[in-house]
C-alpha cells in the first residue's frame, strides 16, 4: 500500500510544484527526490514496514512477487529520472506536470503489481494508460507526436473495450458472481465456452498492452511519434509492470488450467519473436529499431507466461529489471542525439568513449551475451521453458530468432566503433557519464550475481 | 590455486592495460602472458592429484552452479598450448604498430582469459560463459585492426559461432535438467547419460555438437574461417588458428563424447565422412590458392577434420594422436603465420604469383619455414609425424566404423595433397627467379628470429622425443576412453 499511496501523492505534488517553482533544475530535483521517497517506501514496504492500513477487503493482495517488481521499477524510474530529468522538463512549457504524470503511471503500476480482483486489474491498467495517452502528445507543436497520442488513445481504447468485455464474460460464466482471481478459474467454470471467451478475450488485450504481435502493430509509430524521452519509459518501466500484471493474472487466475490456453500463448510467442526481429532487421532509425527490439523482447518474456514455474517467476524479475536498464540506458544516449539513424552513430567510440562502452554494454545485453544480464535473463526464461519439458521447438526457434537479433543490435556496436565518421556533438555532463557507468556496472553485475536481485524473492520478513 | 592464477592474471591484466600509455601496453601484455606461462608450466609439473590444481566455491547456488575450475586432463595440454602461443604471438609481431594499442593488448588478454577459462572449467555453465568470453574479444580484435572487408567476415564469424554456442546452451540445458540433482558440475553430466535414452541423444548429440564443428571447423561449417583468418591481424589470426579452433577438438573430447557416448557413435560415421569431405575439399581449394593467408587457412581446415575424425574413431592411438596434434598443430600453424606475417610485412604481399626467389637473400626465414613446412606435412622427426600417425592407426583400426579402411585411404589422400600445395608454395615462393618486389629482401631480425628459433626447437623436440606428452596426456586418454566404454 505504501507505494500506490505515496505515488499518488507524489503525483499530486508535482502537478502543483509549477506554481511554486520556477526553475526546470528545481524541479527536476524535487522529482528526483520523489522517486527516492517512493524507492524508500516500497524497499520498506518489503521489509515489514506498512504506514497506511487500508482494509482493501482482498481485492489487492501484497507479495513479495509484486512488491519487489514496484522496487525494481522505481528503481529503474530514478536512473531514468537522473539521466533524462532535464529532458523531460524540456519537452515543453509545463515540466512539472510530465512528472506528475509518471508518478500517476507509477501508481497504476503499483496496483497492477498487486490486484487480486479483475476491478482492481482494470482500474490498474487505465490508470496507466491515460496519462500516457497525454505523455505521448506532450510535444505538441509536433505533428507526429500528436498522430502518436491519438493512434494511441484510438487502440487503447479498443483493447481496453475488449478487456471489459473479457472481464464481463468471466464475470457472468462464474457462479460465484465475483471478480476475485481466485474465482475465475475453478471448478466446472473452467474450460466452459463462455469462460474460455473472457479467457481470450482479457489475453488479447493484455498481449495488446505489451505489444505483442499480432498486436502490436500501434508500436512502432507510437514509439516513434513520441517524444524519446517519453518512449524510453513507455518501452520499458511501463511495459515491463504491464507484463507483472499479466504474468499475475495468468499464475492466480489461470494456472490451473494451463492446457487450455498454452497453445494460444505459445503462438503469441513465436509470432512475435518472428515480427519483432525480423522487422528489426529492415529500420534505418534506431529509435525504430528499438522500437522493434522491445517487441522481440517481449517475445521473450512470453515464455515466463507459458511455463509459470518457479524459474519463470523469478526470470520475469530479472528479466524486467535488466532490460529496462539496458533499454533506458541506450534510449538515455539517443536522447542527447539528434541523428537517429545507423549512420548518426558512426565514429561515436572516437569522440565519446565512454558512451560508446556503455551502449556496447547495452547492446550485448539486449542480445543477451554472457556475462551481462542480458545473458542471464534470457537463460532463466529458456531454463522455465526447458523444465516443464514440452516447448523445445519454441525455444529453438526463440534461439534462432535471438540470433537474427545480434544483427541489428552489433550494427550499431559497429557503426560506433568500426566505421569512420564525424560523430554528432552531444551535450554531456560528467554526471550523465557516470550514471552510465553505474548502470552498465548493474547490468554487468546482473549477469555475473543474478541471485542478488532474485533471492530478495525469498527473504521473509516478519 | 593454479587455474585461478591462470585466468585471474590475464584478466586483472588486460583490465589494467586499458588505462595504460600505448607504448607500455606491449611491455605490459609480455609480461603478463610470461606470467601465465609460468604458472602454467609450474602447474604442469605439480604432482597429477595436488589440491592446487582445483578450484571451487559457491557461485549460482540455486541454479546448481559452482565456480569449479581444474587443471587436469585434456585442459593441461591446452593450457600449456595456450600461454605459450600468446608470448609467441606478442614476440613476433613486436614491431607491429597499432592504432590504440593498450586496446589490442588488452582485447588480447581479455580473449587469452576465455580460452584458459574454457580450457579449465569443471562446470558446464562455467564452460559456457568462457566460451562466449573467448568470442567477443577475438571480434572486437578482428573488426577493429583488420583488413578492408574485415567488417563484414568477422561478422558472420560472430554469428556462425554465437548461433552454434545458442544451440550448445539448449544441449547442456537438456541434460542440466536430466542430471540427478540439477547440477551443471562435469561429474554430474557425465553420470547424466544413463537417464537420457538413445534416441534423445542423437538429437541431443547435434544440439551440442554444432558448436564444436562451426569452431573447428568442419564442412560444411567452414564457410566463416578463410574470410576471418584473412581479414583479421596476423596475431588475431594466430589466437584463431593457433589455439581458438582447438577449443571445438576440446569441446568433443570433454564435453561431448563423454557425456552423450551413445550419441557419438551413434554419428561417427556421419561425422568421420563430413569430415573427409571437408579434407579433401579444403586440399583441393588450397592447391588453387593464390594468397598465402588462405592457403593456409584452408591447410587448417584439412588438419582440424583429421583430428575430428580420429576423436570419431573412439580407439586409444586416435585419442592419443588427438591430443598430441592438437599441441603440435597450434605451434606448427603459428610459426607458419608467423612466416605469412613476415612475407607479408617486407614484401606488401601475399599473392604467391607474385613473389619468388626468397631464399637466396632470407636464408635464416627460409630454413625456418621448410623445417616448419615439413612439419606441417607430418615428415617423420618432426612433431606433427607422431600425432598424425598415431591417429591414422587409430583410424585403420578403429572398431566404431565398418569404413575404416575408406576413412584411412581417403585421409591418406589428404596429406599427400597437403604436401603438394605445402611444397609448392615453398618453391614458389622461396626458390625460382627473384622479381622486382623481392630483389632487396633482407633477412628477418632478432626477434623473430628467436621465435622461430624456439618453434622449431620445439618441432625437433617433440619430434624427437614425444615422451613427456605422452605421459602428460595418457591419464587423460583413458579416463575418456572409460567413459566412452571402450576401455574398462
Amino acid at each position: 500500500m505504501n507505494s500506490i499511496i505515496t505515488s499518488a501523492v507524489l503525483g499530486v505534488i508535482m502537478m502543483f510544484s509549477g506554481i511554486f517553482l520556477k526553475k526546470n533544475s528545481s524541479i527536476v530535483t524535487l522529482a528526483i527526490a520523489g522517486i527516492i521517497v517512493l524507492l524508500g517506501m516500497a524497499a520498506l514496504d518489503m521489509s515489514g514496514y506498512h504506514f497506511f492500513p487500508v482494509d482493501t477487503h482482498n481485492m489487492l493482495y501484497f507479495d513479495v512477487f509484486g512488491l519487489l517488481f514496484n522496487c525494481v521499477a522505481f528503481a529503474c524510474t530514478l536512473a531514468y529520472f537522473l539521466l533524462n530529468g532535464r529532458d523531460i522538463a524540456a519537452i515543453g512549457n509545463n515540466p512539472g506536470e510530465y512528472f506528475a504524470l509518471i508518478f500517476f503511471v507509477l501508481c497504476g503500476l503499483s496496483i497492477a503489481s498487486s490486484f487480486n480482483s479483475l476491478l482492481m486489474l482494470f482500474i490498474g491498467i487505465e490508470i496507466i494508460s491515460i496519462p500516457l495517452y497525454i505523455l505521448t502528445g506532450s510535444d505538441k507543436r509536433n505533428l507526429k507526436s500528436n498522430e502518436a497520442s491519438l493512434k494511441y488513445f484510438l487502440m487503447g481504447a479498443f483493447s481496453t473495450g475488449l478487456m471489459l468485455l473479457g472481464i464481463a464474460f468471466l464475470y457472468g460464466a462464474g457462479d460465484k458472481g465475483s471478480f476475485f482471481l481466485d474465482d475465475l478459474g475453478i471448478g466446472r467454470v473452467a474450460g466452459t465456452p463462455m469462460m474460455m471467451t473472457g479467457l481470450i478475450l482479457l489475453m488479447c488485450s493484455m498481449a495488446f498492452k505489451v505489444s505483442a504481435a499480432p498486436f502490436h502493430f500501434w508500436t512502432p509509430d507510437v514509439y516513434d511519434g513520441a517524444p524519446t524521452v517519453v518512449t524510453s519509459f513507455m518501452a520499458t518501466i511501463v511495459k515491463a509492470g504491464v507484463f507483472i500484471a499479466f504474468v499475475r493474472l495468468f499464475i492466480d487466475a489461470f494456472g490451473d488450467m494451463k492446457a487450455a490456453w498454452q497453445i494460444f500463448i505459445a503462438i503469441i510467442t513465436a509470432t512475435t519473436l518472428f515480427i519483432g526481429n525480423i522487422t528489426a532487421v529492415f529500420q534505418q532509425s534506431v529509435k525504430r529499431m528499438l522500437a522493434y527490439s522491445s517487441i522481440a523482447q517481449v517475445g521473450f518474456m512470453l515464455f515466463a507466461l507459458l511455463t509459470l514455474n518457479t524459474l519463470a517467476k523469478e526470470g520475469i524479475i530479472l528479466y524486467t529489471a535488466v532490460y529496462s536498464l539496458s533499454t533506458i540506458g541506450l534510449f538515455a544516449i539517443l536522447v542527447k542525439m539528434k541523428d537517429f539513424s545507423f549512420d548518426g552513430f558512426n565514429g561515436l567510440a572516437r569522440q565519446y568513449p565512454i558512451v560508446a562502452f556503455t551502449a556496447t554494454i547495452f547492446l550485448l545485453s539486449l542480445a543477451g551475451i554472457p556475462l551481462t544480464g542480458g545473458f542471464m535473463a534470457k537463460y532463466y526464461m529458456i531454463a522455465a521453458v526447458m523444465n516443464t519439458g514440452s516447448f523445445l521447438w519454441l525455444v529453438i526457434f526463440a534461439l534462432l530468432c535471438a540470433t537474427v537479433s545480434v544483427y541489428y543490435y552489433f550494427r550499431v556496436i559497429q557503426a560506433m566503433y568500426f566505421k569512420d565518421g564525424v560523430a554528432q556533438q552531444l551535450n554531456l555532463t560528467p554526471g550523465f557519464n557516470g550514471m552510465l557507468i553505474l548502470l552498465a556496472a548493474i547490468v554487468i553485475i546482473l549477469g555475473i550475481f543474478p541471485e542478488w536481485l532474485i533471492g530478495r524473492l525469498y527473504i521473509i520478513y516478519l | 590455486m593454479v587455474p585461478v592464477l591462470l585466468i585471474g592474471i590475464p584478466l586483472l591484466a588486460g583490465l589494467i592495460g586499458f588505462s595504460l600509455k600505448n607504448a607500455a601496453a606491449k611491455s605490459w601484455a609480455l609480461f603478463a602472458s610470461l606470467l601465465v606461462l609460468g604458472v602454467s608450466l609450474t602447474g604442469i609439473c605439480l604432482p597429477k592429484n595436488s589440491k592446487q590444481l582445483l578450484f571451487s566455491t559457491e557461485w549460482m547456488g540455486t541454479l546448481g552452479s559452482r565456480f569449479a575450475v581444474s587443471l587436469d586432463g585434456t585442459g593441461q595440454i591446452l593450457c600449456l598450448l595456450t600461454a605459450l602461443a600468446f608470448p609467441v604471438i606478442f614476440i613476433s609481431t613486436w614491431k607491429e604498430e597499432y592504432k590504440k594499442a593498450n586496446n589490442f593488448f588488452s582485447l588480447m588478454l581479455l580473449s587469452q582469459t576465455g580460452l584458459l577459462g574454457v580450457f579449465l572449467a569443471g562446470d558446464a555453465l562455467l564452460f559456457y560463459f568462457f566460451w562466449e568470453l573467448a568470442l567477443i574479444p577475438v571480434y572486437f580484435l578482428a573488426s577493429q585492426w583488420g583488413g578492408e572487408k574485415r567488417i563484414a567476415a568477422t561478422f558472420k564469424f560472430f554469428i556462425y559461432t554465437f548461433l552454434g554456442s545458442l544451440m550448445m546452451l539448449i544441449g547442456i540445458l537438456y541434460i542440466y535438467f536430466h542430471t540427478r540433482d540439477h547440477s551443471f558440475a562435469l561429474s554430474a553430466f557425465y553420470q547424466a547419460h544413463m537417464q537420457i535414452p538413445a534416441e534423445t541423444q542423437s538429437w541431443l548429440f547435434w544440439l551440442i555438437f554444432l558448436a564444436f564443428a562451426v569452431k573447428m571447423p568442419i564442412f560444411p561449417f567452414h564457410t566463416w574461417q578463410p574470410d576471418t583468418y584473412e581479414q583479421s591481424p596476423s596475431a588475431v589470426t594466430m589466437v584463431l588458428s593457433g589455439v581458438m579452433v582447438k577449443m571445438g577438438v576440446f569441446g568433443v573430447l570433454r564435453w561431448l563424447a563423454p557425456v552423450l557416448p551413445m550419441g557419438t557413435y551413434m554419428w561417427g560415421d556421419t561425422v568421420s565422412a563430413l569430415c573427409i569431405i571437408g579434407m579433401i575439399y579444403a586440399s583441393l581449394i588450397a592447391m588453387r590458392q593464390d594468397d598465402l593467408k588462405r592457403l593456409v587457412a584452408y591447410s587448417s581446415i584439412a588438419h582440424m577434420g583429421l583430428m575430428c575424425l580420429a576423436i570419431f574413431a573412439t580407439t586409444e592411438a586416435g585419442i592419443q594422436g588427438v591430443m598430441i596434434q592438437m599441441f603440435n598443430h597450434g605451434i606448427n600453424i603459428i610459426g607458419l603465420w608467423i612466416v605469412v606475417y613476415l612475407i607479408e610485412k617486407q614484401f606488401k604481399t601475399r599473392k604467391i604469383s607474385e613473389l619468388g626467389g626468397i631464399a637466396a637473400k632470407a636464408p635464416v626465414l627460409t630454413t625456418m619455414l621448410v623445417i616448419i613446412t615439413l612439419a606441417n606435412i607430418a615428415l617423420p622427426l618432426t612433431n606433427a609425424f607422431i600425432g598424425e600417425f598415431l591417429m591414422f592407426s587409430g583410424v585403420y583400426s578403429s572398431k566404431a566404423t565398418s569404413y575404416n579402411v575408406v576413412f584411412t585411404v581417403c585421409a591418406a589422400v589428404t596429406i599427400i595433397l597437403s604436401a603438394v600445395y605445402m611444397l609448392n608454395m615453398v618453391q614458389r615462393v622461396f626458390y625460382g627467379p627473384v622479381n622486382g618486389r623481392t630483389e632487396n629482401a633482407v633477412d628477418i631480425r632478432t626477434n623473430e628470429k628467436m621465435v622461430l628459433g624456439f618453434l622449431v626447437i620445439l618441432i625437433i623436440v617433440i619430434g624427437v622425443y614425444p615422451e613427456p606428452l605422452f605421459r602428460l596426456t595418457q591419464g587423460a586418454v583413458d579416463s575418456l576412453l572409460a567413459k566412452m566404454y571402450v576401455k574398462p
